[in-house]
């Protein structure tokens, strides 16, 4: 088994047990969506329709209805596909890089980022189609024979390059998600009792069924795809770049372009992965899984992409001073100081200055601070394709064609329509779909998991292992991490409790609740969330009967809690009271 | 002859893990273990080889690296050169530069979707495959371990389950199929 060392912090709060995990993840799927759910699709689908519309009139009337000119020919519809292309970065860097440098904390988010990653593909992938003008003509990047002799396309250009990588990122990201999604689906098909989800359930599962052999392909898969996708994932941003960089327009044409699109790729989709998770993880109660420690990795990393950008920034500035070359001296000192002044001076702002404050600890810890850089980080980042695309082109060698762009409201439309087509995809997916990977996240519970950690040698009462991880009170840094994993989860400091202090606890539980026997005793285990350990819990405790359970309320499952110390707060969102009450009344009839 | 089946479930992988071990060293043949997640460490014990897809995925890599190169040489130098600027494109080294990323792209292509096809199918997961875990409960928190009397013929069956029990199984089932 991995071991991990006693002073990391725990990636699972809480005594989570396998059952807990597939429990916490499986039930926002199985319960009815809330209301929010509903309210929040509407919106995003509404929005996303208006954008469907402006693209439709845009096919009928044709690209003449966005707000370009003669001097500026790309303008948002290219800056809305890098963007969206670069926040489409994180997904597959958290699940393949991480996964090849052994990060577990990982396992908590990689899944919802991956689709993050491909909703943010397909809506990057649908400027380029809708920019052709005539989409149905799409086919045409393909190097099929064709009527016109051997005419094929050209595989000098980069914008070629950038079918292949873009469509070979967006199939290679797919399968990876969908190869890691099929064993949870058999965990939701397994659980489902309705008939048309456990039949959608297994038709998506392809039939897993968990054997030796299929999880040792599992690995082996996840392992080489991981490789693929690790050179993939920077191949394509560089590849972006080269649309620009391989051009002669001062401004774009710079060799630094591919590290520096890249870097900018994974700090934007680093930044989306936080503002959707932060929302997703109070959302779903994934608080144990997903909580400080993670956001503080994923700031760390939005700090040193950050800051690889803002090098990069400077390191353009003077570099077009030092080359001594006119245009290109004029293309940086025209986007500073220019009529776009204010889209430079946000993307400097957003992107140089905001991910610094991830130095102090305090802040990087902070999720509403967080949540804040991450909305700051990707509006910087908008800003930044932005200057790149418009202020290289609006004055370009001809003084007399130098100009400005003015979106139409098209342009606006259709950017706002694909970020609600985005929020579409993804609550559909938080809806219907594991939005852990629940397979990993079990694996790291033994290693990783709070009360394993904290007690590893209470779970291995029959196989003593001297060289078990023990919270050493020695090492102080193992307190305080102790200390702050206690401060967070206050409910866990009742573990401690004396016999006596239980017995009389019991006493006044038993009290309320009324007196309950042995020979009398129900089947506690038919209750949502009692298992056969629990059971004999609360039959140790004195509980015996649905009757007993039925008349539990808030006080007393706070009396259990302390007792059984086993699964704080438990008890009282399941409702036992009320499911003992059903069970009472079924057995009466 | 109708075989049977026994199923021996437990609620840790590391209890099933150290069980293996002994009932392995007695001469049992386990058929097969299900689990909700990857057992690290089981494989060797009850006998399974390493899978070789990443040898199919470095095979299915350099068809897509060789399909690439005879591509674009055909497309770009053989069928229609093009004349860039006047830049020399008669053979394939001189333009190979500007082929290397799609050469890259596609080789990574084939070398992912080869082996997950490879993958779907030697597992039999495809659309519409019926589960065959034996309790649903396997791809929530529970670990069954799979003997056939058959593979085991040198033990009677209540001589396997009594070893079974020894080793902390919380249940145990015997089927015919």
């Amino acid at each position: 088994m991995h071991k991990e060392a006693a002073i990391r912090e725990p990636l699972i709060l809480g005594h989570k047990t396998y059952h807990d995990i597939t429990e916490d993840v499986c039930r926002p799927i199985e319960d009815k969506a809330p209301r929010t759910w509903y309210i929040l699709f509407a919106i995003a689908l509404i929005i996303g329709l208006y954008g469907v519309g402006c693209i439709l009139y845009l096919l009928g009337t044709g690209v003449g209805v966005w707000g370009l000119n003669k001097t500026i020919g790309w303008a948002w519809d290219i800056t809305n596909f890098v963007w969206w292309v670069g926040i489409g970065h994180a997904g597959t860097l958290i699940s393949a890089v991480l996964l090849l440098f052994r990060q577990k904390w990982r396992m908590a988010i990689n899944r919802s980022a991956e689709a993050m990653t491909i909703f943010a593909v397909f809506m990057a992938g649908l400027f380029p189609l809708i920019h052709m003008g005539r989409l149905w003509l799409g086919y045409w990047v393909l190097p099929l024979p064709n009527q016109f002799g051997s005419l094929w396309v050209n595989f000098n250009s980069p914008l070629l390059w950038d079918v292949f990588a873009i469509s070979t990122y967006l199939s290679v990201s797919l399968v990876f998600w969908y190869i890691g999604l099929i064993p949870d689906f058999a965990t939701i098909r397994d659980r489902a009792k309705k008939p048309i989800p456990k039949r959608m359930y297994s038709m998506l599962s392809f039939g897993w069924s968990g054997r030796a052999k299929h999880w040792n392909r599992f690995e082996t898969v996840s392992l080489v795809l991981a490789g693929l996708a690790t050179p993939l994932v920077f191949s394509v941003h560089s590849i972006v770049s080269f649309d620009f960089a391989t051009s002669v327009i001062p401004g774009w044409h710079t060799t630094i372009f591919p590290p520096y699109f890249v870097a900018g790729a994974v700090f934007s989709g680093f930044a989306m992965v936080q503002t959707l998770l932060l929302v997703m993880r109070k959302a779903m109660g994934l608080e144990a899984y997903i909580h400080k420690k993670h956001v503080e990795y994923m700031n760390i990393v939005i700090m040193v992409t950050g800051s690889i950008v803002g090098t990069a920034y400077i390191t353009e500035l003077f570099i077009s001073w030092y080359s001594g070359v006119e245009y290109e001296g004029y293309a940086f000192f025209n986007r500073a100081t220019g009529p776009y002044w204010w889209a430079y001076a946000a993307m400097m702002t957003c992107n140089v200055v905001s991910p610094q404050l991830m130095w102090f600890k305090k802040l990087r810890t902070s999720l509403l601070f967080t949540f804040i850089i991450s909305i700051v980080v990707n509006i910087g980042m908008w800003f930044e394709r932005y200057v790149i695309i418009v202020t290289s082109l609006h004055r370009d060698y001809l003084p007399s064609s130098w100009s400005m762009h003015f979106p139409s409201h098209i342009d606006i439309g259709v950017y706002v329509g694909t970020i609600g087509l985005f929020f579409v995809f993804f609550l559909l997916f938080a809806r219907f779909f594991p939005v852990l990977a629940l397979n990993e996240v079990k694996s790291i519970l033994k290693s990783s998991g709070e009360s394993y950690k904290n007690a590893p040698d209470k779970h291995h009462n029959d196989d003593p292992t001297p060289d078990a991880p023990k919270v050493e009170a020695a090492s102080p840094a193992a307190e305080e991490v102790k200390k702050e994993i206690k401060s967070e989860v206050p409910k866990a400091k009742s573990k401690g409790l004396s016999a006596e202090e239980k017995k009389a606890k019991a006493g006044v539980l038993i009290s309320k609740l009324g007196e309950g026997s042995a020979e009398t005793k129900d089947d506690l285990k038919v209750i949502s969330g009692v298992g056969p350990v629990l059971e004999g819990k609360l039959n140790e405790i004195g509980i015996f009967t649905y009757g007993q359970v039925s008349k539990m309320t808030k006080d007393e499952y706070d009396l259990l809690d302390e007792l059984t110390s086993s699964f704080p707060g438990r008890a009282e969102r399941d409702d036992w009271a009320g499911q003992a009450k059903e069970l009472m009344n079924k057995s009466n009839s | 002859m109708a075989d049977k089946v026994i199923y021996a479930m437990y609620d840790d992988d590391d209890v099933l893990k150290d069980g293996a071990k002994k009932l392995v060293s007695k001469g049992v043949k386990i058929n097969e273990v299900f689990s909700p997640f990857p057992i690290h460490g089981i494989d060797p014990i009850i006998g399974i080889k390493n899978t070789r897809l990443g040898i199919m995925a470095f095979l299915y890599g350099l068809v897509g690296l060789t399909l690439a190169t005879v591509g674009m040489r055909f497309f770009m130098i053989v069928d229609w050169p093009m004349n860039i600027g006047g830049k020399p494109s008669m053979t394939y080294m001189d333009n190979m530069l500007a082929f290397i990323p799609i050469t890259f792209e596609f080789t990574v292509l084939c070398a992912a979707h080869g082996m997950a096809i490879t993958y779907l199918i030697v597992n039999k997961t495809l659309p519409g495959m019926p589960a065959q875990n034996p309790d649903p409960r396997t791809t929530d928190d529970k670990f069954v371990m799979e003997l056939r009397l058959s593979e085991n013929t040198s033990f009677s069956s209540s001589e396997l389950e009594k070893m079974l029990k020894d080793t902390g199984v919380i249940e145990l089932d015997l089927k015919e199929i």
